[in-house]
């Protein structure tokens, strides 16, 4: 659609900005005075430079949380993202089912993420919990809170459990947006379903999934109650991700300077890899 | 003629076999997702009626002594029945002023080229890429050097955050696909821009309002770590009164798990109300 020249349009988008902008840029800029000072109390501070950057960026600490958060992202995304396709191309297309598909699937969505942690933790409760007597019982030794595989198994499941109905539901609406003369056509040149999927289904579902990956891939490098409630962070920082050392950092160690440095490479982290995505998006935008 | 016709009709045929072959196994792949995704909720609703004796003493798969104990020390105890209130409150708060602010921007974004608008989209959702574990500290400052720490409007204004974005974004999506003749023709018509856009245009958004109001819902009613730590008191929501309980009164599995469950039915009942706006509005927005 053309949309015509009008700075006026400033107006209508003035409030948004105050809003956000409150929000926002405060806080941040207590942030960045937080990570170039220092202060011995008594509101008394030192200007410090990048002393906490260099700090952060040499820690063996941020270096092993980062690393988990990439592995424990990357392995979601891998998971969801196909599962949730193939569970969209299998849900009816109209009918009552539909809306009980939706409303069942979406239900996870809608859970406070301290309520998700609970309920798995509850779950994989090695002796209480339905998860954790099954895999004991089938032979395993599964005790979430003490091994690190354990934990990491539960992580992946909870948040596959947690996530994968918004790759679903996102998948879906693309599937029911596509006419069904494409289907004809493709019916008519005796395509198989695979050259359906492949050359129909997954071009219309493009921009959809776009989102869902960006989305996802926000979120899961935000996590923190879920895991949080589960374990704790352990079996001893088997399962930290970036946002609890934060916490722990800023709240816990009340470690101000380090927190502060370490807030703005994790921001900065998050924005490079969304900017990616961004202009992958409006790139494929551009293309329709 | 005849011919097509009968090629027509085998083809129409072969298509209602194909998709009976099709029903007659894909249904199985969701009813499998479900049932996964209905498990550990099961297991919560169980726990949520057993004692405590029972929960810590015997597996069991259904209640045993069936116990409703869990739930009525929940209904009687005003910390923890406001608890669910403060919630509500901060998560209908941060709602309507979202949807409300997000709807002129969305439209100035949809329908116009201004100044900066590319660069002032992407600030807005970099703020929806921002994690809140960032902005705990400068927001307990913030609040508290304005006054407004424990209060339901502090969480309320944090969760703007990111709801507006999402907000702003998901009605631009559902506007541009509103024509733009209907604008021309109601300012030919001698509409003004408030009266336009409150008589005819909301109403044509009406199912993207809903579904950015939804967005916004669940974004804020799930959201804890910023709400946790912006209340102690007054304002502290249920989530926060959840932990509370479980640390001081020692390992109380059952009222945790009633807890809970209470927790998912707001949730389940604005899918209920939204069902079919999910269903149209998925393909309609771009979210």
């Amino acid at each position: 659609m053309t949309r015509t020249q009008n700075n006026a349009a400033w107006f209508l988008v003035l409030p948004v900005l105050v809003l956000v902008a409150f929000n926002a840029i405060i806080p941040l800029m207590t942030v960045v005075n937080y990570a170039v000072q220092d202060s011995f109390g008594g509101n008394v501070f030192f200007f410090e430079g990048t002393r906490w950057f260099e700090a952060v960026l040499a820690s063996d600490r941020f270096h092993q949380a980062l690393g988990r958060q990439i592995l424990f992202t990357f392995t979601i995304l891998a998971i969801e993202i196909p599962l949730g396709v193939g569970i969209a191309l299998c849900m009816p297309r109209r009918g009552i089912w539909v809306s009980v598909c939706l409303v069942l699937m979406a239900l996870p969505l809608l859970i406070p993420w301290n309520v998700v942690g609970a309920i798995w933790n509850i779950f994989a409760l090695p002796e209480l919990g339905l998860l954790g007597r099954m895999l004991n019982g089938l032979g395993f030794d599964y005790n979430f809170t003490r091994g690190v595989g354990a934990a990491w198994f539960t992580m992946i499941l909870m948040d596959v459990w947690h996530w994968t109905s918004l790759v679903v539901l996102l998948a879906y609406a693309g599937l029911i947006s596509i006419p069904d003369a494409y289907y004809q056509a493709a019916r008519i040149d005796g395509a198989s379903k695979w050259a359906v999927f492949r050359y129909i289904q997954l071009p219309k579902m493009k921009r959809v999934l776009t989102i869902a990956v960006l989305l996802r891939f926000m979120d899961s490098f935000m996590i923190y109650t879920e895991v949080f409630v589960l374990t704790g962070g352990g079996p001893g920082n088997s399962t930290t991700m970036l946002s609890i050392d934060l916490v722990k950092l800023a709240l816990g160690q009340f470690d101000l300077g380090t927190a502060a440095a370490m807030s703005i490479i994790y921001f900065l982290l998050i924005l490079i890899f969304s900017w990616i995505f961004y202009t992958v998006m409006m790139r494929g935008e551009s293309q329709q | 003629m005849t011919e097509a016709a009968a090629s027509s009709a085998s083809l129409a045929r072969a298509e209602a076999r194909a998709r009976a072959r099709r029903r007659s196994w894909s249904w199985l792949v969701p009813t499998l997702y479900i049932l996964f995704l209905m498990l550990p909720i099961y297991w919560l609703v169980n726990m949520s009626f057993k004692t405590t004796n029972e929960i810590l003493g015997a597996f069991s798969l259904w209640p045993r002594n069936f116990t409703l104990q869990n739930y009525q020390r929940i209904f009687t105890d005003p910390v923890w029945y406001w608890g669910y209130f403060n919630s509500l409150i901060y998560v209908t708060i941060n709602t309507v002023i979202s949807v409300a602010v997000a709807l002129p921007a969305a439209y100035a974004f949809s329908r116009y080229r201004f100044m900066g608008d590319k660069h002032l989209f992407f600030w807005l959702l970099t703020n929806r890429m921002a994690p809140p574990a960032i902005f705990v500290l400068p927001f307990i400052q913030l609040y508290s050097s304005v006054g407004l720490f424990d209060t339901h409007i502090a969480v309320a204004m944090a969760h703007l955050l990111f709801n507006i974005p999402l907000a702003v974004w998901i009605l631009e999506g559902f506007m541009s696909g509103i024509p733009r003749e209907i604008d021309e023709t109601a300012y030919i018509d001698g509409y003004s821009f408030p009266r336009f856009f409150v008589r005819i245009f909301m109403p044509l958004v009406a199912s993207g309002i809903g579904v950015a109001a939804f967005f916004c819902f669940m974004f804020s009613w799930v959201e804890l770590l910023l709400a946790k730590s912006l209340t102690s008191v007054v304002a502290r929501p249920i989530a926060s009164v959840m932990t509370r309980t479980s640390s001081i009164s020692g390992y109380e599995l059952g009222q945790l798990a009633a807890a809970g469950v209470l927790t998912i039915i707001p949730g389940a009942l604005v899918i209920w109300f939204v069902r079919n706006y999910i269903a149209k509005g998925f393909a309609l927005g771009r979210v």
